[in-house]
C-alpha cells in the first residue's frame, strides 16, 4: 500500500471527489433555506437574509456548512480511521455531560447553550457512531458470526440511544435504530430485519385501528391478521419455494374469505376471532403435515413466524388495554397520531394534511401559501417544514424534493458498494441509513402515515445542529470515497 | 479484503426499501393534492382558529352569606394585525375618544411587545367603558381585523376587607413561566384570598375551535363543536369574616395605625382582620389599577402592608398569661406563690418599673393588675434553676418550646399570603448576640413582660386569646370557611395542642376575668357577658407606647377572641380596651348599646396621625420573601432578630 505525496493528493482530490453527491447536497440545502424563508415569512420583515430571522440564520448556517464541508475534505481519511474510537468516546461523554448541564427546553435536555448559540450533541454523535461502527467492522477478522460480535456492534449503537433517551429526545434516539440496515448489509440474518419491520407494522396497525370494529374484532387486529396471512403465502412461495403449499394456502384463504362474506349476506355473522382462528390454525396444522415432505427447516421457520406474529399481536393488544394506565394509553395514541387531538399532535397532522392538500398539482406559488403562515402548525419551520413545500410548490415540487432525496440515498448506496475497504463501505451505509430513517419518518409524519416522532427533515428543517450534523456525515464520506483508490487491497 | 458478493446483493433490499417508501409517499401526495377533492375543498385556505373562553371567577361571600366580591363584564378591544385592512383611523379614534397620536403610540408599543405576532390577537385597549363599548359595537364592521373580547372585572359590595380580599391583575412573565395554565393577558390573584385561593377561584378556561376563511370570516365550528372545551366557573369562597364586624373595625381604626383580629376560638375562623390604614378595594379595578396601585405602594403609611398578619410588634403585657402558664407548668410557681413588688422588680442591680398595687401578690392578682415584677421574678427563678435544667440555656430552650406550642415564633399558617412569623429568641440567638455564657436571667428579663426581643403579629396575639379561651389548643386560624364544590380545606381544620397542662388554664382565665372586673381593662365590661381580657402597653423606640388589648368572651364557652393593637396610642386601656369591647359586643349581641355606640364613634373620630412621626421607620423589604419581610423591630432596633442561621425560633 503506497501513499502519494500530499501535493498530488490534493490535485487528484478535485477529480476523485463525487460531484454528484455535492450537487444533490447543494440543491437540498438551498431549497431548505428558501423553504424556511417561506415558512416564516412575515409581512413586517421581508428580507430573506435578515440575520435576526429564521431564514437569515439558516442561510448563515448553510454558508458556514459549505465552508465546514470544504475543510472536512482537506482532512486525511487516515485521521478518521485512526481516531474513530476516540471521537466516538468523546461524543458519548459529551452526550452524558449534556444530560446534566443542558437546560430544560420544551421538556428536552439535549441542547448545550453557549450564549446565543445552542448545539445539540445528538446530531454530531451520528457521524461519530458511524465512524466507530465502520472501524469495528474493518477490524481484521471481525464478522457478524457470533454473539459476542453482535453484542459489541449492538453496544456501539445502543450507547448513544440510551444517552439521548435520557436527554428526553426519543425521536433523535430512534434514528440510531436505522443502523440495523448496516448490520443487515454486513451479514446479519435477514430474518432479524424482517421480524423488526413486521413487529413495527403490527404494533402501529393494531393500535392505530383499535377503535373501529369489523367482524366483531378490532379493525387493527383484523388488518394484522390479513398481513400475517399474506406474508405466510409469500414465505411459502418465495422462502420455502413450495409452489404447491403456497397455492393451497392461498386458495384456502380466498375460499374461506368468500364463504364468510357470502354467509354474512345470508345473515350468518361469523366472529372474526373464529374465522382467523380457523384460517391461521388450519394453516399451522397443514404446514406441520407439509413438513414431512418438504424442506423441513424452512417450513418450521414459517410456522414459527405465524405463531410469533399472532402472539405478538395479542401481547400488544393485551398490554395496551390491560397493563397500561389510561393516561399512558392516551399518550401513546396521541404520539401515534391516533387519538383525535385537534389541539396537540393530531392538530398538527391535520393542519399539515390540509396545508399539503391545498397545494394542488402546481402549488400556490412561492410565498403565497396561507396555511403554513398562520402559525397553526407550531413546528412549521422545523419538523413540519415539508408542508410549506407541499402547499407552495404542490405535487410537482414535493415529488421533486422526494426524488432528489431518493437520488442522494441511492447515490450513497452506490458509493458504498464501490468502496474497497470495509471501513468505507460501512461508513457510507451508516450515512444512507440515517437518511433513510429521517426521510421515511419525517415525511411519513407530515403526510399522516407515520407516528409523530419529532425528528427534522435533513437540510430543510431549521437548525444549525442538524444541518452541520449531516454536513459532517456527508463530507467525511466524500473524503473517504475520494481516497478509495489509495486504500484497501482489491 | 474480499467482497462478499452474496452480501452485496443486499443493497437491492435496502435500496428497494427506500424506493418503495418514496413511491408510497408520492402516491399519498397524489391522493392528498390531486385526487382527494374533499381535502382540497375543505382545505382551500380554510384555517382553524382557537378562541379562548374565559370562565367566570369564583364569587366571595362572608360568613353570613352576604355577597362581598362579584364579577362584572368588561370589554377589551383587540386586533389581529394580519387581518386589519385599511380603515378610517380618525373614526376609530373618535369612537374610542382618544387622540390619533395616543392611538398610534399604542399600536407602536404593541408592536414592540415581547409576545407580538401579526397572526394572533393583540390588545389595543382594555377595559372599555360601557358607553365606548356600545358605540364601538355598532361600527365594528367598519374596522376589519378588530374584535371585542369580553373579560371579567371584580366588583366590591363593601368598602372593607381589602387586605383579606386582595385583587386581581394581569399575569406577568414570571407567572407564565411558573404555571403553564396562564397565557399572556390572563388574570391572576395578587393579594389576599384572591392570591392564596387562586387555584379554586380561577376556574378553568375553555376554548372553541372555529373555522375561518381567507377573509378572516368565521365560517363555523370545527367538528360541530365536538372538540370545544366549555369553561368551568371558579369555585365560590365563603369567608369566615363577618363583613359588618370588619367594617366596624375599620371605621374605628380610621386615623390610627394598627390592627384588630377577631377569632372564633372553637373553629379558628377569623371573624375580622382589620389593618389600618386600609384602602378601598375598588381602587384596584380596571383601567385605574396601575395608577392607584402605585399610589398605595408609595404611601408612607403603607396601606398595602397588612399589619394584622405582617407586622411584628412587641406584645407587651398581653404576653403575661403565657408566662403564668409556663411557670405553672414548670413548677416555678403555684397559685399561692407570691412575689414582692415595690413599684417594680428590683434585683441584681436592675429595676423593671411597675405601678402601685399591693405587695407581695400571687398570680391571679398579678394578672389583674398587670404586675411586671411578678413575671420577672418568675422568669428569673425558672432560668436560674440549674438543678432542674442544668443550665440557663437549657431552661430557656424549654421556655421557648412552650412559647412555640402557643403559636408564637412561627407562622400560624393563616391562609393569606405574606404572613410574618414574629420572633421568639432561643439560646443560640442570645449566645450569638450577647456572647456564650455571658448572658443571665437579668439580661433577658424583659422577655417576661413581652418586651425585649419578643415580637408577635396581632394575629398571633388573637390566636393566644383563642388558645386560652379553648383552655389549651387552637385551630389554625383561617379566613376561608368553605370552598363551594370542594369543601373545607384540610389545613383549616388542623388542631394544635399546647404543651401546657389543661388544668392550669382556668386560673389564667380567672386572672384575665379579674382584670376586666377590677383591673386594667375595666372598660371591656359588656352587660350580660363575662368578658376576660388583658391589656398591653408596649414600649417602643418610635415614640409613645403602643396600646394593645387581648381578650375573649364569654368566659365559659367563648364565642369570640380578640386582639387590638394601636401604634403609639399610649396605655392599653385608652384605645385597645374600648375598641376590643366594641368588637366583642357587636359580635355577641349583633348590635351596640347606645353607650358603646358612642365609644365606637369616639374611636372613629380620633385621629392619631398628627401626633405620630411615621414614615421613616417602615419596613422597606416588603416585597421580599414573606418570612423575612416583617422585621418590624420596635423595641430594640439595634439587634437584628432575623439573622439567618441563628434565628431564635429555628428548630
Amino acid at each position: 500500500m503506497e501513499l502519494r505525496s500530499n501535493d498530488s493528493e490534493n490535485r487528484t482530490l478535485l477529480k476523485s471527489i463525487d460531484w454528484i453527491t455535492i450537487v444533490l447536497y447543494a440543491i437540498l440545502i438551498v431549497a431548505g433555506a428558501v423553504s424556511i424563508y417561506a415558512a416564516t415569512y412575515n409581512f413586517d420583515k421581508a428580507s430573506m437574509f435578515d440575520f435576526s430571522g429564521f431564514s437569515g440564520k439558516q442561510f448563515m448556517w448553510a454558508g458556514l456548512s459549505f465552508i465546514l464541508g470544504l475543510s472536512l475534505l482537506l482532512i486525511d481519511r487516515r485521521i478518521y480511521e485512526a481516531y474513530a474510537y476516540p471521537i466516538y468516546g468523546v461524543m458519548i461523554l459529551l452526550l452524558i455531560v449534556t444530560i446534566f448541564v443542558a437546560p430544560d427546553i420544551k421538556g428536552s435536555r439535549s441542547w448545550l447553550v453557549f450564549g446565543p448559540v445552542s448545539l445539540q450533541p445528538a446530531e454530531f454523535a451520528k457521524f461519530a457512531t458511524a465512524l466507530a461502527l465502520a472501524k469495528l467492522f474493518s477490524t481484521y477478522g471481525f464478522a457478524l458470526n457470533n454473539w459476542k460480535n453482535y453484542a459489541i456492534a449492538g453496544g456501539i449503537i445502543v450507547l448513544p440511544i440510551l444517552c439521548i433517551i435520557l436527554e428526553k429526545e426519543t425521536g433523535s434516539a430512534l434514528v440510531y435504530t436505522s443502523l440495523i440496515f448496516v448490520l443487515y448489509r454486513e451479514g446479519m440474518s435477514g430474518f432479524v430485519l424482517f421480524a423488526a419491520l413486521c413487529a413495527i407494522t403490527y404494533f402501529v396497525v393494531v393500535l392505530k385501528f383499535a377503535t373501529v370494529m369489523l367482524m366483531g374484532i378490532p379493525l387493527g387486529t383484523f388488518i394484522a391478521f390479513v398481513i400475517v396471512m399474506v406474508l405466510t403465502v409469500g414465505m411459502l412461495l418465495f422462502y420455502c419455494r413450495s409452489f404447491v403449499m403456497g397455492r393451497n394456502v392461498l386458495l384456502a384463504y380466498v375460499a374461506g374469505g368468500l364463504l364468510t362474506w357470502g354467509l354474512s349476506y345470508l345473515g350468518v355473522h361469523i366472529n372474526g376471532y373464529v374465522f382467523f382462528g380457523i384460517m391461521v390454525g388450519g394453516t399451522v396444522i397443514y404446514l406441520l403435515y407439509g413438513m414431512l415432505h418438504d424442506d423441513m427447516r424452512r417450513v418450521l421457520v414459517t410456522i414459527g413466524f405465524i405463531v410469533a406474529s399472532v402472539i405478538f399481536m395479542f401481547t400488544v393488544d393485551f398490554a395496551f388495554n390491560h397493563v397500561l394506565q389510561e393516561h399512558q394509553q392516551k399518550r401513546i395514541t396521541v404520539v401515534l397520531g391516533i387519538a383525535d387531538d385537534p389541539r396537540g399532535v393530531g392538530y398538527n397532522v391535520n393542519q399539515s394534511k390540509i396545508a399539503i392538500g391545498s397545494g394542488g398539482i402546481l402549488g400556490k406559488g412561492f410565498l403565497n401559501g396561507t396555511q403554513t403562515k398562520l402559525k397553526y402548525v407550531p413546528e412549521q419551520h422545523t419538523d413540519f417544514i415539508f408542508c410549506t413545500i407541499g402547499e407552495e410548490e404542490g405535487f410537482v415540487g414535493s415529488t421533486i424534493v422526494l426524488l432528489v432525496f431518493l437520488a442522494l440515498i441511492l447515490r450513497i448506496i452506490t458509493l458504498a458498494e464501490r468502496q474497497h475497504t470495509t471501513f468505507g463501505r460501512v461508513y457510507c451505509y451508516c450515512v444512507a441509513s440515517y437518511l433513510i430513517f429521517h426521510l421515511s419518518i419525517n415525511i411519513g409524519m407530515v403526510l399522516g402515515l407515520c407516528p409523530v416522532i419529532g425528528i427534522p427533515l435533513p437540510f430543510f428543517s431549521y437548525g444549525g445542529s442538524s444541518l452541520w450534523g449531516f454536513t459532517f456525515l456527508l463530507f467525511i464520506m466524500l473524503r473517504i470515497d475520494a481516497d478509495r483508490a489509495n486504500y484497501g487491497v482489491w | 479484503m474480499r467482497k462478499d458478493y452474496n452480501l452485496e446483493k443486499r443493497k437491492f433490499v435496502i435500496a428497494g426499501f427506500i424506493i418503495v417508501v418514496v413511491c408510497i409517499y408520492i402516491a399519498r401526495l397524489f391522493v392528498l393534492q390531486v385526487g382527494d377533492s374533499t381535502y382540497k375543498a375543505n382545505a382551500d385556505s380554510n384555517a382553524f382558529i382557537e378562541r379562548v373562553i374565559y370562565p367566570s371567577r369564583g364569587l366571595i361571600y362572608d360568613r353570613n352569606d352576604s355577597l362581598v366580591v362579584y364579577n362584572q363584564p368588561a370589554y377589551d378591544l383587540v386586533m389581529i394585525p394580519k387581518d386589519v385592512q385599511p380603515f378610517d383611523t380618525l373614526d376609530l379614534c373618535n369612537t374610542l375618544q382618544i387622540s390619533r397620536e395616543v392611538f398610534e403610540k399604542r399600536l407602536a408599543d404593541m408592536r414592540k411587545g415581547r409576545n407580538y405576532s401579526g397572526y394572533t390577537q393583540q390588545i389595543v385597549m382594555n377595559h372599555l367603558s360601557a358607553e365606548d363599548y356600545g358605540r364601538l359595537q355598532e361600527k365594528l364592521f367598519r374596522f376589519p381585523g378588530f374584535y371585542i373580547v369580553q373579560r371579567i372585572l371584580r366588583q366590591y359590595n363593601y368598602n372593607a376587607g381589602a387586605n383579606i380580599l386582595g385583587d386581581i391583575r394581569e399575569v406577568n412573565q414570571r407567572d407564565i413561566d411558573n404555571d403553564s395554565y396562564y397565557k399572556s393577558g390572563d388574570y391572576t390573584g395578587d393579594l389576599g384570598v384572591e392570591k392564596s385561593y387562586e387555584r379554586w377561584l380561577r376556574g378553568r378556561k375553555g376554548s372553541e375551535i372555529l373555522i375561518r376563511d381567507a377573509l378572516g370570516k368565521i365560517k363555523g365550528r370545527y367538528n360541530d363543536g365536538a372538540n370545544d372545551i366549555m369553561p368551568e366557573a371558579g369555585n365560590d369562597l365563603h369567608l369566615s369574616i363577618d363583613i359588618k364586624l370588619q367594617e366596624l373595625g375599620e371605621r374605628m381604626m380610621r386615623g390610627k395605625v394598627g390592627a384588630i383580629v377577631c377569632i372564633e376560638p372553637k373553629t379558628g375562623e377569623i371573624l375580622a382582620l382589620v389593618s389600618s390604614p386600609s384602602y378601598d378595594p375598588s381602587l384596584l379595578i380596571g383601567k385605574e389599577r396601575g395608577k392607584n396601585y402605585a399610589m398605595l405602594l408609595n404611601d408612607p403609611r403603607m396601606p398595602l402592608f397588612d399589619r394584622s398578619i405582617m407586622a411584628a410588634y412587641p406584645p407587651g403585657s398581653t404576653f403575661k398569661p403565657t408566662q403564668g402558664l409556663i411557670f405553672l407548668q414548670e413548677g416555678v410557681i403555684t397559685l399561692s406563690t407570691a412575689y414582692p413588688c415595690h413599684r417594680g422588680f428590683i434585683s441584681g442591680g436592675m429595676r423593671v418599673g411597675c405601678h402601685g398595687h399591693g405587695s407581695p401578690i400571687p398570680l391571679k392578682p398579678a394578672l389583674q393588675t398587670s404586675c411586671n415584677a411578678y413575671f420577672c421574678w418568675g422568669l428569673k427563678h425558672m432560668l436560674e434553676n440549674k438543678k432542674k435544667y442544668g443550665s440557663i440555656g437549657n431552661a430557656f430552650e424549654v421556655w421557648k418550646k412552650h412559647m412555640v406550642s402557643m403559636g408564637y415564633g412561627y407562622k400560624t399558617g393563616v391562609d393569606l399570603p405574606g404572613e410574618s412569623r414574629g420572633f421568639i429568641p432561643n439560646k443560640a440567638y442570645y449566645d450569638k448576640n450577647l456572647g456564650e455564657g455571658k448572658w443571665s436571667a437579668y439580661s433577658i428579663i424583659s422577655d417576661a413582660i413581652g418586651q425585649g426581643e419578643i415580637l408577635a403579629t396581632p394575629l398571633q396575639i388573637a390566636n393566644l386569646a383563642a388558645t386560652i379561651a379553648n383552655r389549651g389548643y387552637y385551630i389554625t386560624p383561617h379566613v376561608v370557611r368553605r370552598i363551594d364544590g370542594v369543601g373545607v380545606p384540610k389545613k383549616n381544620l388542623e388542631r394544635h395542642e399546647t404543651t401546657i397542662n389543661k388544668s392550669y388554664y382556668p386560673s389564667i382565665v380567672e386572672g384575665m376575668r379579674m382584670a376586666v372586673t377590677g383591673g386594667t381593662c375595666r372598660g371591656a365590661n359588656i352587660a350580660g357577658w363575662e368578658v376576660c381580657g388583658k391589656t398591653g402597653t408596649a414600649q417602643n423606640p418610635h415614640g409613645r407606647d403602643h396600646s394593645a388589648f387581648m381578650g375573649f368572651a364569654p368566659m365559659s364557652d367563648p364565642k369570640i377572641a380578640v386582639a387590638v393593637y394601636v401604634e403609639n396610642a399610649g396605655f392599653g386601656a385608652t384605645f385597645g380596651v374600648p375598641i376590643g369591647a366594641v368588637m366583642m359586643e357587636q359580635y355577641l349581641n349583633g348590635k351596640l348599646s347606645p353607650a358603646r355606640e358612642a365609644v365606637a364613634n369616639r374611636m372613629a373620630n380620633t385621629s392619631l396621625y398628627s401626633a405620630k412621626l411615621y414614615g421613616g421607620k417602615k419596613s422597606e423589604n416588603k416585597d421580599k420573601k414573606s418570612d423575612k419581610k416583617e422585621v418590624k423591630k420596635e423595641s430594640k432596633p439595634e439587634v437584628k432578630p432575623q439573622s439567618s442561621d441563628n434565628n431564635g425560633t429555628t428548630e
